[in-house]
């Protein structure tokens, strides 16, 4: 029976990871995601799951040791947050490289320098191009519903590759909310067992990790690029099948009224919630506005964005990361990639938010589709570039922008 | 135990010939010896680190290993095994894998004692059950022999040149078998290639043997980066522990044992001239130098002569 709680976003990530029961967890503490790895040694310790907790010296090793494990055929999941994942990065790569359905659950925070704790998307962001399936959630109950589908996407015959399941530092991950868990059986049956491909301990001898020259190299990586195209399929198979349990669909991305929409916002993670009530005001005042939440980043779900773009007159794509390029943030990049094969003409303004957990209020998001609104109504302004421009910044320069 | 070295080369190599390490190398020397360690009927998964020994043992399509391989990157081979040991661990608890393993990590003296440094460090303070085994060659060998901090004082190295004003690398080499004895893990231990291999192979099956973790430090001569000719390999390991560079020990839960004195303890000179990175403390300009290696080997040995309560 699927029964009602209250539980935090790292608590209800802890929470599926104890009834996913893994084989291994190596994992080392960085604010926020700690708690995570906190409540479920607890768990080791109180015996209530079969899991080898290795408490590694830094988050390197900690992906260092993921590997190890998930290569020996061990379901291995681990936890972190910002300056831990940058000191992953060398081993995101070879995870995905070795094909290896690891979980990660990423704990959104800003990335060094300047230090800051708290969230924005800085972190998973340069983490976008490592091979990993990412997953973005909402809420509490996407965070613990998309760590439960994660396993059954990464292990699937097609795709077989590591997972990184991301909620938004403190917003949701320290946020106590309302929550539907699943009984401990259900999930068990859902994710059921884990049948390596290969395994080093298994009965033949494996070779893992070899030199690889030109004569191959090429061919591996276009494997890989066929995998994490696969996922697209599977995501939503996953996703129909969770529903079928739980009600509650989950597919590439979610449109919030779009059906007849004529400004659209692009947006990933919490900032969803926000934008759900800016959307109510605007939606009560007669404006035709609607939202695309992207909660599958890798692989970018570009036919489902093009096609929910149709016929919109203007989209804000906000990016909760300042990817640095000069030509705004990496969303942005994905949507206009997508909408250049698609279709080239849409009026789009590219607002970069949030750093550092700077809040984001429903107004902020009101005034991101005031400004869609009234630019896109001048013609002149069509041809009016502005690389990208700051949300809720307290200076008057956009980048690009002479005052 | 009984060692007989017929008896031990006539079982089955688990690290085949046809690897691409270059004739005169230590690194295969002793990893066929500690592989040969491991008994016939028990299976082991190798780790290995970025370096010489793992570009050449397998390059796709082709391993020199017959057990179960991994390599992930360079300054985590203990991270990685780790990972694998606890798989283990955890799968063998809840009967999804039966049957013994052994675990054992190779890394050269730059993966171990630089850049590995804290991951091996790691490894070994959370007592895994595996044997990491550094091959030292004393510098970064698989990108051209750049100094490491393993890298013996005044060794000629690409990034310690011996110059007009600075004659090689100025600084000692850090001592990695006490720091690894400092994690008071259960075995720790200190080797090279002797005649008959007796030392190396007791060490590994004694390594092996113990529930934990164990290091053994073997030092494994370059000739491309020390600059002897290949036949050389043994006579140089000859020297290194004749002369006192590199003495053989172990220690055995917190127990320091003397595993071989010379009877006759030769000069350092005899080690230093034997290779062509020490080339230019023989020339003029540099004279002092040799003796302040003997000093430094003679308070070494002397430290350790104490700590095997002698």
């Amino acid at each position: 029976m699927n029964r009602k709680s209250c539980l935090s976003g790292n608590e209800a990530v802890a929470y599926a990871m104890k009834q996913i029961n893994p084989d291994v967890v190596p994992a080392f503490p960085i604010t926020p995601s700690t708690e995570i790895p906190m409540k479920f040694s607890s768990y080791v310790a109180d015996g209530l799951v079969d899991t080898e907790f290795v408490a590694v010296e830094s988050e390197h090793s900690a992906m260092s040791a993921c590997i190890g494990s998930q290569a020996a055929g061990a379901r291995t999941m681990s936890a972190t947050s910002a300056n831990g994942l940058a000191l992953m990065w060398e081993m995101l790569y070879i995870a995905s490289s070795f094909r290896l359905p690891i979980i990660l659950c990423c704990v959104n925070r800003a990335l060094s320098g300047p230090i800051n704790i708290n969230n924005d998307h800085g972190d998973s962001m340069g983490a976008r191009d490592a091979g990993w399936i990412q997953i973005y959630s909402e809420n509490n109950q996407e965070a613990y519903d998309n760590l439960i589908q994660a396993v059954r996407i990464g292990e699937h015959s097609e795709v077989q590759l590591p997972v990184m399941v991301c909620q938004d530092g403190f917003i949701t991950s320290h946020a106590v909310e309302n929550i539907e868990l699943l009984d401990d059986m259900t999930v068990k049956d859902f994710v059921g067992t884990y049948r390596p491909v290969n395994s080093l301990l298994g009965n033949e001898s494996i070779a893992m990790g070899p030199y690889e020259s030109a004569d191959f190299y090429i061919e591996h990586k276009r494997q890989q690029a066929e995998a994490i195209i696969n996922a697209v399929q599977v995501v939503a198979e996953i996703g129909t099948l969770y529903a079928e349990l739980t009600g509650r669909p989950y597919g590439l991305i979610e449109k919030v009224s779009m059906d007849d929409a004529d400004y659209a916002l692009v947006v990933i993670g919490s900032t969803a919630g926000t934008s759900r009530a800016a959307i109510r005001i605007l939606r009560a005042e007669g404006i035709k506005v609607g939202m695309i939440k992207i909660r599958v980043y890798r692989p970018f779900p570009e036919a489902e964005v093009a096609a929910a773009l149709e016929g919109v007159t203007a989209a804000a794509v906000l990016d909760k990361a300042e990817g640095l390029s000069g030509t705004g943030g990496p969303l942005y990049a994905d949507v206009c990639t997508t909408l250049h094969r698609h279709r080239n003409n849409l009026f789009t303004r590219n607002f970069v938010y949030g750093l550092g957990g700077r809040d984001v209020k429903v107004s902020d998001i009101i005034y991101v589709f005031r400004e869609i609104a009234r630019e896109s109504a001048d013609p002149g302004n069509m041809q009016r570039m502005i690389p990208y421009r700051y949300l809720g910044v307290r200076e008057n320069t956009h980048p690009g922008e002479q005052t | 135990m009984n060692v007989n070295f017929k008896t031990l080369m006539e079982r089955e190599e688990r690290f085949s010939g046809g690897h691409r390490m270059c004739a005169g190398c230590g690194a295969p020397v002793a990893v066929r010896a500690i592989m040969r360690a491991v008994d016939p009927e028990d299976r082991a998964v190798v780790g290995c680190a970025t370096g010489c020994l793992e570009v050449s043992s397998f390059t796709y399509p082709y391993s020199a290993w017959t057990d179960s391989f991994i390599h992930s990157a360079f300054e985590n081979a203990a991270a990685t095994i780790s990972g694998v040991e606890a798989a283990y661990e955890s799968l063998r608890r809840q009967g999804k894998v039966s049957g013994a393993r052994k675990f054992i990590t190779f890394g050269g003296d730059g993966g171990s004692y630089d850049i590995g440094l804290q991951s091996l460090s790691g490894a070994m303070e959370r007592g895994h059950d595996m044997l990491y085994v550094c091959y030292d060659n004393g510098a970064y060998m698989n990108t051209g022999i750049q100094r490491s901090s393993g890298t013996p004082r005044y060794a000629d190295t690409t990034t310690s040149p011996a110059g007009k004003v600075i004659p090689g690398k100025k600084q000692n080499r850090k001592d990695l078998t006490q720091i690894m004895a400092a994690h008071n893990i259960p075995y720790a231990a200190q080797t090279t290639l002797t005649a008959n291999f007796k030392d190396l192979h007791e060490k590994a099956h004694r390594a092996l043997g113990m529930k934990g973790a164990a290091f053994i430090n073997v030092l494994s001569p370059c000739p491309r980066g020390w600059r002897y000719e290949a036949k050389n390999l043994m006579q140089i390991c000859k020297l290194a522990v004749d002369t006192c560079i590199w003495p053989m020990y172990e220690v055995i839960e917190g127990d320091w044992i003397l595993s071989y004195e010379p009877k006759n303890k030769l000069p350092v000179e005899d080690y230093l001239r034997s290779q062509g990175r020490f080339k230019h403390l023989f020339t003029s300009g540099n004279e002092g130098l040799v003796e302040s290696i003997q000093k430094q080997v003679d308070r070494d040995w002397d430290l350790l002569l104490k700590r095997c309560k002698y």
